[in-house]
């Protein structure tokens, strides 16, 4: 196999690099901010929950 | 008539029945992309022959192309989806518009970034001013523009509006891109695959960067279903569809 790319070793596979982060950080994200968001929905729902019957629900 | 297809269309624009449909959709169009993506890479990268003048610096087209391709075709998507959702208010095109600039940022920033790495040993210099490579920095800070616009409303739907209608004017910088190279007498590069006319390269270099070609495209698809059904979980969170699917989803968040 050709690892060493002839002189260019450096550029090439500084730019394969370059695309795979970047897409993983664009495939992650989204599913991280997905879970963030039902967690914030889910305790705005619990806060609701309290305020119209204080004291009986926790969650 | 097949009238089958907008009827179709017509009930994908409900939020729910998009969010089922996005997930059911986004593994595939991930998986397939990968697949496409590590082929591609293998045959740019160790299968397809050395280039006669640039030897093994070349094989950054096979993510440099494939990238700056998409950074235009977003865009393209992208002022299709904000053009209906402006015209005829249709809350999922304007999320899907919304949604598909953080794609389209990323794909310009490796645009931008492999550019320089394959620019440096073959042009000897990292960044020049060039039309080509100012026009492309410039869709990066649309892009970008596009995100915080959305994000600095309080109120989601007003900052969709707003950025729909950045999102057409700035669609301006779309063919100033991809005509750079002819308009002017830049020191990149013209096409080198062109849909009229004979394309400049050899079948064995064609193949690997269709195929990536290919496999970017769906993975736009899996990365902006991710990004919708993330956004219509906060900006439909007050509707009884998405209380449901808390309920449903249990303890998985």
């Amino acid at each position: 196999m050709n690892l060493a790319m002839g002189a260019y070793g450096f550029y090439v596979w500084s730019a394969v690099a370059v695309f795979l982060i970047v897409l993983l950080i664009d495939t992650l994200a989204p599913l991280a901010r997905r879970r963030r968001n039902l967690r914030d929905l889910r305790a705005r729902i619990a806060r609701q929950e309290n305020r119209r019957r204080p004291g009986t629900s926790q969650s | 008539m097949a009238n089958w297809v907008p009827l179709w269309l017509h009930r994908l624009g409900s939020p729910p029945v998009f969010y089922r449909f996005a997930g059911a959709v986004r593994p595939w169009a991930l998986g397939l992309a990968l697949v496409l993506g590590a082929v591609a890479l293998y045959a740019g990268l160790f299968v397809a022959p050395a280039d006669y003048q640039q030897g093994d610096a070349y094989r950054i087209i096979f993510i440099h192309v494939p990238s700056a391709w998409m950074s235009l075709f977003i865009y393209g998507a992208m002022a299709v989806a904000a053009f209906v959702g402006l015209v005829w208010r249709i809350k999922i095109a304007e999320v899907v518009a919304m949604e598909s600039a953080p794609v389209g940022a990323a794909f310009t920033l490796i645009t931008l970034v492999t550019g320089s790495l394959w620019g440096k040993p073959m042009w000897g210099t990292w960044w020049t001013w060039d039309a080509r490579l100012t026009s492309e920095l410039v869709l990066l800070f649309i892009y970008l523009g596009i995100v915080g616009l959305y994000h600095s409303f309080e109120d989601r739907r007003q900052g969709a509006r707003a950025a729909c209608f950045l999102v057409l004017v700035g669609a301006v910088n779309v063919p100033i891109v991809h005509f750079s190279v002819n308009w002017w007498n830049t020191l990149h590069q013209g096409s080198t695959v062109r849909l009229v006319g004979p394309s400049h390269i050899e079948a064995s270099m064609l193949w690997p960067l269709l195929t990536m070609m290919v496999a970017t495209k769906l993975y736009y698809i899996a990365s902006l279903f991710a990004r919708v059904r993330a956004d219509l979980i906060a900006s439909e969170g007050g509707k009884a569809w998405v209380r449901d699917l808390l309920v449903r989803e249990g303890g998985a968040a």
